[in-house]
């Protein structure tokens, strides 16, 4: 009873953690968050990094529409990768669209969770008629699809303010509808996991201890559900952007003057068949990478976090 | 020779943290016919002994050194192909868990059947009838019906019959039960342990068991071995360790049992608990809880923090402590020098 | 011990003070159909609300009186647990009464219960699920000392923190870790800290050393005996280990399927069990010293307690069961040295 141990630090802990382990020996993960760190660097320094402004019109030269890529013939030393149909140039407006896109995927998803976790969280907790009407509803919003649900609101909220008003907050009702749209995916899991926590003793010992229903949840159930809900959101925010391009692709997503990656693809797309494919192949080729990056960091942290895998 | 001879068993795990070793220097036999019980506390490697017999020990742990022999034939050099028609066949198991044995999807019949089929070239019809005669030596109630029944619509006393009856199938000449009683209830346990004991000595039957329960150990087998930390630092006759323990952990634990003590009193508690295997310490595993590590004179005895124990013999007991070698060893010196 | 606290604590019986927790026809329920949906049936045409239900506890009546350490014991399924839960308010009672110190507190909302819950605490069977595995030792110990006196000072808070560890044999400079870095015996010496830490006077401990290793389970069996001593706690012990109520009972009751059959002071029951569930449970005990015990071979098994057997709940498997026994309900009943035993058998004269 009397050896004495120093008290590891939270680093040392990090250091010696099984997360940590598998990490230094998987090359994917090491690779994934390499990429996707970049991308989210580069993104939200675009200001810095962007050689131009691409939603200052006054930098924007229409005869230097349809530049090709550096690689090319015909290139333009000014726009390494070429410019687009209205003659922005094609790096800078990847680097803002990836921005806007990371911005929604981020926002939607944190919407989402903050809805779902506490409704999971409510309905694994207190049971009975409030898990029955909170996982019902669940029920009737995963019945209708995203798309669905976006194009609705989408169309419902143009015809009713005006589609100015539309592009002005479009980040904003983005954030919303695919928030919204998504939550039960939180609340599921979240629910699941609760009600396998709420079985275990400590959960009793804080009932004993006469702690009340909404301090045992926040602070001694929540915290033990953590890791589902880590790895739900490293696919959630895949899913997120995913949504996002293709609601942009179809015209309901960003305007073209704020484009995210989803609006650029679309903007382009009617130009790959007149010989200027850069304008919707690189964009798709950055989405195809970022959506790809997170989803295999996603499944890394799954494998880690598995309980039934991970035997310390 | 002895039916079953194990010698200088070796086994690690490959963690990583590093190489850690679950059994070192782990030696015993076990002739025809003979009960040994392996006792120790959970960490001290008692299941891993029984495991490696078998070689069912699965990565990350390897055997990485010694001999296992039984009936001339050396099961840890064996290929897969041959080792499978001892295992199940003349050495069969027994779980804690009857779950771990039983598929949940098939009936109790079904499985037996095939366990014979696997093992010998029979008909259906005449597996099924060794099956009922297994299901009736093991005592359960209308044993015919139990055939087409699936594990889940047994209680877990019957379950644990079955699994006596599937391990005693094929007439193996050793049965190895982990912890076999430690999940049902006392009552059922004893009735268990009873039949048992009753079918290893009706067919003469060796029975390793491996057990944290003093108890049973006493009750059930003529040998046993305490395990400490990955070694074995006690073995002999049951009664006689049990009578009369001679190394300090096995006194201690003895003497820790409520039975041992005045209702009421304070009970005699080993101090500290059992060290990790990865953070073993130095000499005998055991010195950090023993409370013989200073001599009655008052001086330590610096072997127990530096040295390993070797066995000592007492009797017809073996014993690992530097503490009992003095003690032999004085006792010789005042024998020579009348 | 108990001799000690039995001069301290004036037996209830002998000038008739008040026990300090009354259980009062207790009976819980647990349905096993789902919610409402889930009930309905078909039958014959007609749409029917069918329940199925668990029956863990019926009728238990027991006292427990100050200082004692009353165990309760049984085998897996027999609403020991059930009992002890209910008492801790974990579960609420299908029918009957929990008295403590005179107030009935088992139909109390969780804020008026609130006073009570620092004179009752509970220590739980798992060490390696009562522990937050999030919390800090420290912040898990501090946790019940700010509910339950939010008037304290942090350095009060932190100072009875220090004390109660050092109670219970923990180092103080563990707190900053979290309970996996500790052994089952650590972990269950924590738990005792966080029961002991706001001083309460009852403590209902559910099977507390069933998952702990021999040399720790007596390592911790003296520190709840030790804490008894020092603070003058009553004990409510649930166990399926007779070694361990000889050891450390008063008294002990038996519970067979929901039901008690015998409850007596832990020497009578030792040297004359009377009910014949008793006698097999006892007979079952391995023992070191005897080789070839003849322990009492019970036919069959526990029924389950969805669909309870008629009369007396152990009639199927008791050796001494007649027509009497199939179809009546036996009592408790008083015997001359206090034990009461609910067996017709017994009551009868012939056992």
């Amino acid at each position: 009873m009397t050896t004495t141990t120093t008290t590891p630090s939270r680093w040392e802990r990090l250091r010696d953690s099984y997360v940590w382990y598998s990490f230094k020996r998987d090359r994917t993960a090491q690779l994934c968050l390499a990429i996707f760190l970049c991308l989210v660097v580069a993104a939200f320094a675009s200001p810095l990094i962007a050689p131009t402004d691409p939603y200052d019109l006054r930098q924007i030269d229409i005869l230097d529409s349809e530049l090709p890529p550096f690689w090319i013939d015909g290139a333009d030393d000014r726009y390494a990768l070429g410019t687009d149909a209205q003659g922005r140039d094609l790096w800078s407006i990847i680097l803002y669209g990836t921005r806007v896109s990371l911005l929604i995927g981020f926002g939607a998803v944190l919407l989402q969770a903050l809805i779902g976790v506490t409704f999971g969280l409510m309905a694994g907790y207190l049971g009975g008629r409030v898990d029955a009407i909170l996982m019902r509803l669940a029920d009737i919003q995963l019945s209708f699809s995203t798309l669905m649900v976006a194009i609705v609101v989408g169309a419902v909220v143009k015809a009713t303010m005006g589609s100015a008003f539309y592009s002005q907050y479009a980040v904003i009702m983005l954030i919303l509808i695919i928030g919204l749209a998504e939550w039960p995916q939180y609340a599921r899991t979240v629910r699941a996991s609760v009600l396998a926590e709420k079985g275990k003793e400590y959960v009793d010992a804080a009932r004993v201890m006469g702690l009340r229903s909404r301090r045992i949840m926040f602070r001694h159930v929540l915290p033990n559900t953590l890791s589902p809900i880590f790895v739900i959101s490293t696919v959630q925010i895949a899913n997120a952007i995913i949504s996002e391009a293709a609601l942009s692709f179809l015209g309901l997503g960003m305007p073209e003057t704020h484009p995210s990656l989803g609006s650029l693809i679309k903007a382009g797309f009617d130009y790959i068949q007149s010989g200027s494919w850069w304008i919707t192949l690189i964009p798709g080729a950055v989405l195809v990478v970022l959506v790809l990056s997170i989803n295999l960091l996603g499944d890394w942290l799954r494998d880690v976090m598995n309980p039934r895998l991970y035997k310390g | 020779m002895a039916l079953l001879e194990v010698s200088q068993l070796d086994v690690r795990f490959a963690l990583r943290q590093g190489e850690v070793r679950a059994l070192r220097d782990v030696s015993f036999t076990l002739d025809r016919g003979e009960r040994l019980g392996i006792v120790g506390e959970s960490g001290a490697g008692k299941s891993v002994a029984a495991f490696s017999l078998l070689n069912l020990i699965s990565r990350p742990g390897f055997i990485a050194g010694g001999r296992i022999v039984f009936d001339g034939q050396t099961l840890n050099t064996l290929s897969e192909r041959k080792l499978r028609k001892v295992r199940g066949n003349r050495i069969s198991m027994i779980f804690q868990d009857p779950m771990m044995t039983l598929n949940p999807v098939l009936s109790i019949g079904e499985q037996m059947v095939e366990c014979l089929k696997a093992h010998r070239r029979i008909s259906s019809k005449a597996a099924r009838a060794i099956a009922l005669d297994k299901l009736r030596q093991v005592q359960i109630p209308s044993p015919e019906k139990r055939l087409d029944q699936y594990p889940h619509e047994l209680s877990g006393g019957m379950r644990q019959r079955i699994i006596i009856a599937i391990a005693l199938l094929l007439d193996p000449d050793i049965i190895i039960a982990d912890e076999p009683t430690t999940a049902l209830d006392v009552t059922i346990q004893a009735e268990i342990m009873a039949l048992l004991l009753d079918l290893c000595e009706q067919h003469n039957v060796g029975l390793i068991l491996i057990t944290h329960d003093l108890g049973v150990v006493s009750q059930v087998t003529q040998r046993m071995l305490v395990m400490y930390a990955g070694r074995v630092i006690e073995q002999g006759p049951t009664r006689e360790i049990i009578n009369d323990p001679q190394h300090p952990y096995t006194q201690g634990l003895l003497n820790a049992l409520p039975q041992m003590a005045t209702p009421g009193e304070k009970l005699n508690q080993i101090r500290g608990s059992m060290p990790s295997l990865a953070k073993l310490p130095s000499g005998c595993a055991f010195h950090p809880r023993c409370d013989f590590m200073i001599r009655p004179s008052g001086e330590p005895r610096t072997a127990c923090t530096e040295q390993v124990p070797g066995f000592v013999g007492t009797g017809n007991c073996r014993v690992a402590c530097h503490m009992v070698a003095e003690m032999l060893e004085d006792r010789r010196l005042k024998e020579e020098t009348p | 011990m108990s001799a000690q606290a039995d001069n301290r604590i004036p037996v209830r019986d002998a000038d008739g003070a008040e026990p300090l927790l009354q259980i009062r026809g207790l009976k819980k329920r647990f349905s096993l159909s789902g919610d409402f949906l889930d009930q309905l049936r078909f039958k014959k045409g007609r749409l029917v609300r069918h329940q199925e239900h668990v029956h863990a506890i019926n009728g238990v009546n027991l006292d427990i009186a100050r200082g004692e350490a009353l165990c309760v014991v049984g085998e897996s399924g027999c609403g020991k647990s059930t009992v002890a839960r209910t008492v801790m308010g974990l579960l609420s009672p299908s029918e009957g009464e929990i008295h403590y110190d005179g107030a009935r507190i088992d139909h109390l909302s969780s804020r008026k219960l609130l006073p009570y819950r620092k004179r009752m605490q509970m220590i739980f069977q798992n060490p390696y699920a009562s522990l937050n595995p999030r919390m800090t030792i420290q912040q898990t110990l501090e946790e019940p000392l700010r509910l339950h006196h939010p008037e304290w000072s942090r350095a009060q808070v932190t100072d009875k923190v220090t004390t109660v560890m050092q109670s219970v044999g923990i180092d103080p400079d563990w707190g900053k870790r979290f309970g996996h870095e500790f052994s089952g015996g650590q972990r269950q010496r924590i738990a005792i800290a966080r029961a002991l830490a706001v001083d309460p006077e009852f403590i209902v401990a559910d099977e507390p050393i069933s998952a702990l290793d021999v040399s720790i389970q007596a390592q911790v069996l003296n520190l709840l005996m030790d804490a008894q001593r020092e603070r003058h706690l009553t004990y409510l012990f649930i166990t399926h280990d007779l070694a361990v109520v000889e050891h450390f009972g008063t008294r002990v009751a038996v519970m067979y399927l929901g039901t008690v059959c015998e409850v007596a002071t832990t020497a009578t029951l030792f040297d004359k069990p009377r009910h014949p569930y008793t006698q097999a449970l006892l007979s079952a005990i391995p023992r070191l010293k005897d080789d070839r015990p003849q322990h009492i071979r019970l036919s069959g098994e526990v029924p389950t307690p969805v669909n309870l057997p008629s009369g007396c709940v152990f009639h199927g498997r008791c050796p001494h069961a007649n027509a009497r026994c199939k179809q009546e309900i036996p009592a408790l009943v008083t015997q001359t040295d206090g034990t009461r035993v609910a067996c017709h058998g017994v009551e009868e004269g012939r056992l």
